[in-house]
């Protein structure tokens, strides 16, 4: 199972003399699509299963997917939280049929098996048998048919599970800039604002290509552009973990002054299109950082991105469910001690980001122009190469570097051969 | 019944607008003050606020259709609404409030025509200038996940 994917079975990985070249296979062949079940989100790393904001009362509990596979997570009397595999150990029925919910225990609709909230069996219908008919058998051990556990370990309120044993700590997997980055949004306690749930029909990695890819925001998303809202003297970075696992595109606005912001903004017009916005109370804001940072891209291998876009704060989390498809989970929130009218601003603001959000709407057009497109020549590739064709730190946001990390370290963890041309 | 039938042409003349795609003048069948929310069932059930599209005045609708037509970048598409089931409600400020189903099908250039998207209006109605308008018009979706994306008004 984990013998490598070799150029008889896939197609090449051809290693590219300045840059990176992504066979089409990787986002079209069921075969990656196994393997990545088994290697990645079953396998040596940890994933983002929600936030402690979302189940913060005894009994609380969340039904959600690492890849595809249904995990519930709950948080027990004691307040601890686990993670369980969704599907009872009788016959493997959901148990948790609801996005999310408070109960006593958890309970299997088929025959009603029963659990507590950390997944040891308690209560089996019949066990004993009716009326000396029926019954277990004798050897049948509560304490063996309990759900499967993942381990669990949290940051500053993110909940991330994984299905390996031997996995490294939580801290180590993510590394100090991740660590750093989740430390600064997650500073203090939050408030939960809201989900947003968008499918997109293309393979999961055109989107984490996407979240690593600094490249496209200015010539895709021509929202600001459109309203003469183009910040020129913007200024940002790109950043991998040593790993190249996790990526963080970071920029600080001209200014960070909500002031000076709304009065750059009300007469400026497009060098484009000679519009601008009839509304700009869409984008008052405050400075909320002292570090100045306006955005914050932070893609966490595999399957989530936090994201700081103006005083908009939103976790994405990226289930999928079919090789050419993937539903992502946005949920928005804001910090706990927000006064009503920062309240205001990230539920106004929110308009940018989301499946219907003006910034943010295109992606979902980028990842399925891809799918469409590489539909045949499995072993013809992409190519990759802005910013040098190396997977390396920028100090700018013109650069492919971090995709080509994203795919360094997807080759690794894949057990994927690479070769020369 | 003179009541419940300018209820259901204002509603009519909203989506045929939105179906003709004329949506420069779909922010016209709202005030200048107006609140347009888009936003999931699963939010408005656990009173959460954020909303796909949530627009507090009528120039907020005109940015958006200036965005949508000249910024944003999405397959083109063309929708069928379908409003049934309009229920008058006990006024609220002098407006008329009328709660609806509707429904709406998506065709994409390649010719397929899917359910897009099925849930509810709460509108509240006021009579501006001679013309009935919506003071406020709250969308709830039972289609809590978006397919692929929501750029034209629902």
């Amino acid at each position: 199972m984990n013998k490598p994917l070799t150029t008889r079975e896939f197609a090449a990985w051809q290693r590219h003399p300045e840059g990176c070249a992504v066979p089409y296979a990787v986002f079209n062949d069921p075969r990656y699509y196994l393997r990545e079940q088994t290697q990645i989100f079953r396998g040596e790393t940890w994933s983002f299963v929600g936030l402690e904001a979302e189940v913060p009362l005894a009994g609380d509990f969340k039904a959600t997917f690492i890849g595809d596979t249904p995990v519930i997570v709950t948080r027990d009397e004691h307040g601890a939280l686990s993670v369980l595999q969704n599907r009872c150990a009788h016959r493997g029925a959901l148990i948790c049929r609801e996005p999310r919910g408070n109960v006593p225990h958890l309970q299997c609709v088929y025959h009603q098996w029963a659990y507590d909230l950390r997944g040891a069996l308690k209560g089996v219908p019949f066990r004993r048998g009716v009326r000396g008919n029926g019954g277990m058998p004798e050897s049948f051990d509560l304490a063996h048919h309990g759900l499967d556990r993942l381990q669990v370990e949290t940051l500053n309120g993110l909940i991330f599970a994984s299905f390996s044993t031997a996995i490294e700590p939580l801290r180590d997997y993510l590394g100090a800039m991740v660590v750093t980055s989740i430390e600064r949004i997650f500073r203090k306690p939050i408030e939960i604002l809201g989900d947003q749930r968008q499918y997109m029909h293309g393979n999961w990695k055109l989107y984490a290509e996407n979240t690593r890819d600094p490249y496209h925001a200015s010539l895709l998303h021509l929202f600001h552009n459109t309203f003469g809202l183009y910040r020129a003297t913007q200024t940002g970075a790109t950043l991998l973990d040593p790993q190249h696992r996790h990526t963080m595109l970071y920029s600080k606005a001209a200014t960070s002054d909500a002031k000076a912001d709304a009065e750059v903004y009300k007469d400026v017009r497009s060098y484009d299109t000679g519009f601008k916005l009839q509304d700009p109370s869409l984008l008052a804001g405050r400075s909320e950082f002292e570090d100045g940072i306006t955005l914050v891209i932070l893609s966490i291998f595999p399957n989530v991105v936090v994201q700081q876009i103006a005083n908009t704060l939103a976790v994405r989390q990226i289930n999928p469910n079919k090789v050419d498809g993937f539903e992502l989970v946005w949920t928005h929130f804001g910090y706990a001690d927000d006064d009503p009218e920062m309240r205001a601003i990230r539920i106004k603001q929110s308009n940018l980001i989301g499946p219907a959000g003006l910034i943010s709407m295109e992606d979902g057009e980028a990842v399925e122009i891809v799918q469409k497109g590489v539909i045949r020549d499995a072993d013809k590739a992409s190519y990759i190469a802005m910013g040098g064709g190396r997977a390396e730190d920028s100090a700018h946001l013109v650069t492919e570097a971090s995709i080509i990390g994203f795919w360094d370290h997807y080759k690794t963890i894949m057990n994927i051969d690479d070769h020369p041309a | 019944m003179e009541l419940q039938y300018r209820v259901e042409r204002l509603l009519a003349n909203y989506v045929q607008c939105i179906d003709a795609d004329q949506l420069e003048s779909w922010p016209e069948f709202f005030t200048d003050d107006c609140i347009y929310r888009v936003i999931a069932k699963e939010n408005t059930a656990r009173n959460l606020p954020i909303a796909a599209i949530f627009c507090d005045s009528k120039r907020m609708l005109v940015d958006r259709v200036v965005s949508a037509r000249h910024a944003n970048i999405y397959e083109k598409h063309a929708y069928r609404h379908i409003v049934s089931s309009t229920v008058i409600d006990v006024p609220i400020n002098e407006a008329v409030v009328a709660t609806s189903n509707y429904a709406v099908y998506r065709t994409r250039t390649n010719g397929v025509t899917e359910l897009y998207n099925t849930g509810s209006y709460r509108d509240e109605i006021v009579i501006h200038d001679g013309a009935w308008r919506f003071r406020e018009k709250l969308v709830v979706f039972d289609t809590l996940r978006v397919d692929s994306l929501l750029v034209t008004p629902l």
